[in-house]
């Protein structure tokens, strides 16, 4: 389970980033995007997928949360 | 010569690595490409952050070097204890060049070198009554110094010493700040960890010093310069651009810098990030603790800067935006000045840059601002991020080099013969006797500063009484000219 920053870039889409790995990419897609519900599946410029246990309510960004790797 | 074409970039490469043994080919072929703009992910071209190979002669330096040398180092008020042995602290000493005010040994140590001299004995029974007196011995001698770091060395991590025991008493004995930093040179594949440790070792024992201490008046301009190190003044440079625009810099990490700087940085209203790789870290920290944007920027060469001008402004109201302009403008004429007087004579001239930090792309504007062309580039501990953001920096077909071995160096270069080379000081002289140009662009080989207009003036000048010194005709011997083997007439 990495630890992610996640952070807006300026354009306004979410960035996604593990330090341990090396890894940063533009969140593609999120399967909750709302205040009252955020999280669950996303999908990162990659390719690659992650979750996200949904949050209620939706986490003030910039911000660090656990992901599982799908 | 004209510019390669991508077949022939690719042939380069795989005629170099074809002296390698079947499984080091393989592991050294995914550090080396070919630059191609479309690419959005350098993940696809390139690999990085990975062990070196043993048995090749590599550039890279150690954690130890990541955080004292480069992050902790600089901070001038601090005192930075090299824990282990002499000799990682000695043979580095001072050799980056990070210029501050101050008056050595009284209230500034930048220069100076702190260590614990490790001896047989410290090894065997444990080295930390050792770093108590010794920091008991600093209060002594040194009482103006505003707080103490202790950067381990290799031993220090493989004797199980727990310097975070001494640190934390001593802090509450003397009432200054005592950080234990666990660099130990062993850690990680190059400096760059060491960079990342830094970091974690400044938002856990020094970033939080004044939360909830509202004392310090802010002002909506308030802005920190995080990652100039001050190389030959670069960070003074940097500062008097932002300063005329009408921002106050709070803080400069960690040329020239002091611990009370840092400590007050989480109050700035934006961080100022120029070298992204050794303090990324801190800013998204800081970003997400409190809420303080950060934005990356590049002071080299005019065409960036002023881009760089304008992108720190839109973060403001108008006044800084039009401050500005009114800076750039102020420059203008200085900075054509320095074009029109060194381009004609650097124009069309090609660079092969190998470095560190920012600087393998950080510093292509500069050059191509003289009309020179960068044609080769690399890194000695980038990460992914760093070559994401090489990719548009370079031209198309032009060579990537990650970690790159002095065999492989020697290699490019006499193939691809550029007219100029910027990399250390273990490079300078085997290029310098090729018959190569040379600049040492770590300490910018004495001089600098190279950060904004003023230190752009320098650049150019630099490049041109490099690139253009007669000494270069005169590298072959006289004998072995040309002109040389005609026959002589003998003496009727
Ligand atoms: S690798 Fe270890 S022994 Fe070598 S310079 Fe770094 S800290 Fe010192």
């Amino acid at each position: 389970m990495p630890s992610v920053m996640l952070r807006k870039r300026d354009d306004g889409k979410l960035l996604f980033y593990v330090a341990k790995k090396d890894l940063e990419e533009t969140i593609e897609s999120l399967e909750f995007d709302a205040p009252e519900k955020w999280g669950g599946e996303v999908v990162l410029g990659d390719g690659s997928r992650y979750y996200f246990e949904p949050l209620s309510p939706a986490p003030k960004i910039p911000t660090t949360l656990q992901a599982k790797r799908l | 010569m004209p510019a390669m074409t991508r077949e022939e970039t690719e042939a380069l490469i795989q005629e170099v690595l074809e002296v390698y043994p079947e499984k080091a080919k393989n592991d050294r072929a995914k550090h080396l490409a070919v630059n191609d703009q479309s690419l959005e992910k350098a993940n696809k071209c390139i690999t990085s952050n990975r062990k070196s190979l043993p048995g090749v002669m590599t550039i890279r330096g150690c954690a130890y070097a990541g955080s004292k040398g480069v992050v902790w180092g600089p901070i001038k008020d601090m005192i930075h204890i090299s824990h282990g042995p002499v000799g990682c602290g000695q043979y580095s000493r001072a050799g980056r060049r990070n210029y501050y005010v101050g008056t050595t040994g009284v209230n500034t140590f930048g220069t100076m070198n702190f260590t614990s001299d490790f001896q047989e004995k410290d090894i065997v029974f444990g080295g930390d009554k050792k770093l108590a007196k010794l920091i008991d011995e600093i209060e002594v001698l040194f009482p103006l110094n505003k707080g103490i770091s202790i950067q381990s060395e290799c031993p220090i991590g493989l004797i199980g010493d727990d310097i975070e025991a001494v640190a934390k008493m001593k802090k509450k004995e003397h009432g200054k700040t005592v950080v234990p930093v666990r660099c130990e040179g062993f850690r990680g594949v190059s400096q760059s960890l060491g960079h990342h440790i830094a970091n974690d070792a400044i938002r856990d024992w020094v970033l939080e010093a004044r939360d909830g201490d509202d004392s310090f008046p802010t002002t909506p301009y308030d802005v920190a310069v995080i990652g100039d190190y001050n190389i030959g003044g670069d960070a003074w440079a940097s500062r008097t651009l932002l300063e005329e625009m009408g921002l106050r810099v709070v803080a400069q990490w960690s040329g020239d810098g002091t611990i009370a700087e840092i400590e007050k940085t989480p109050k700035v209203k934006l961080n100022l990030i120029h070298c992204y790789r050794s303090m990324n870290y801190i800013a998204r920290h800081m970003e997400e603790k409190y809420s303080i944007p950060w934005i990356e920027y590049n002071f080299f060469g005019p065409t960036k800067i002023a881009e760089s001008l304008r992108r720190i402004a839109a973060h403001f109201d108008d006044t800084i935006k039009e401050g500005a302009e009114r800076v750039i403008e102020r420059y203008k004429a200085e900075y054509e000045a320095v074009i029109a007087k060194y381009r004609p004579r650097l124009e069309g001239k090609r660079v092969m840059l190998y470095v560190g930090g920012l600087r393998p792309r950080h510093v292509i504007g500069a050059y191509e601002d003289l009309g020179m062309e960068v044609v080769g580039t690399g890194y000695e501990f980038a990460h992914n991020d760093d070559y994401d953001r090489t990719i548009k920096e370079m031209g198309n077909a032009t060579l990537l080099y990650d970690d790159v071995t002095g065999y492989e160096f020697e290699e490019f270069v006499k193939k691809i013969q550029p007219d100029l080379i910027g990399s250390g000081i273990k490079e300078k002289y085997i290029f310098q006797k090729m018959g190569i140009p040379f600049r040492q662009m770590h300490s910018w080989d004495y001089s600098g500063p190279y950060h904004g207009f003023d230190g752009f003036a320098i650049f150019a000048r630099d490049m041109d009484m490099t690139l253009n010194n007669p000494c270069w005709k005169n590298i072959k011997a006289p004998w072995k000219k040309e002109t040389a083997s005609e026959p002589v007439k003998a003496a009727a």
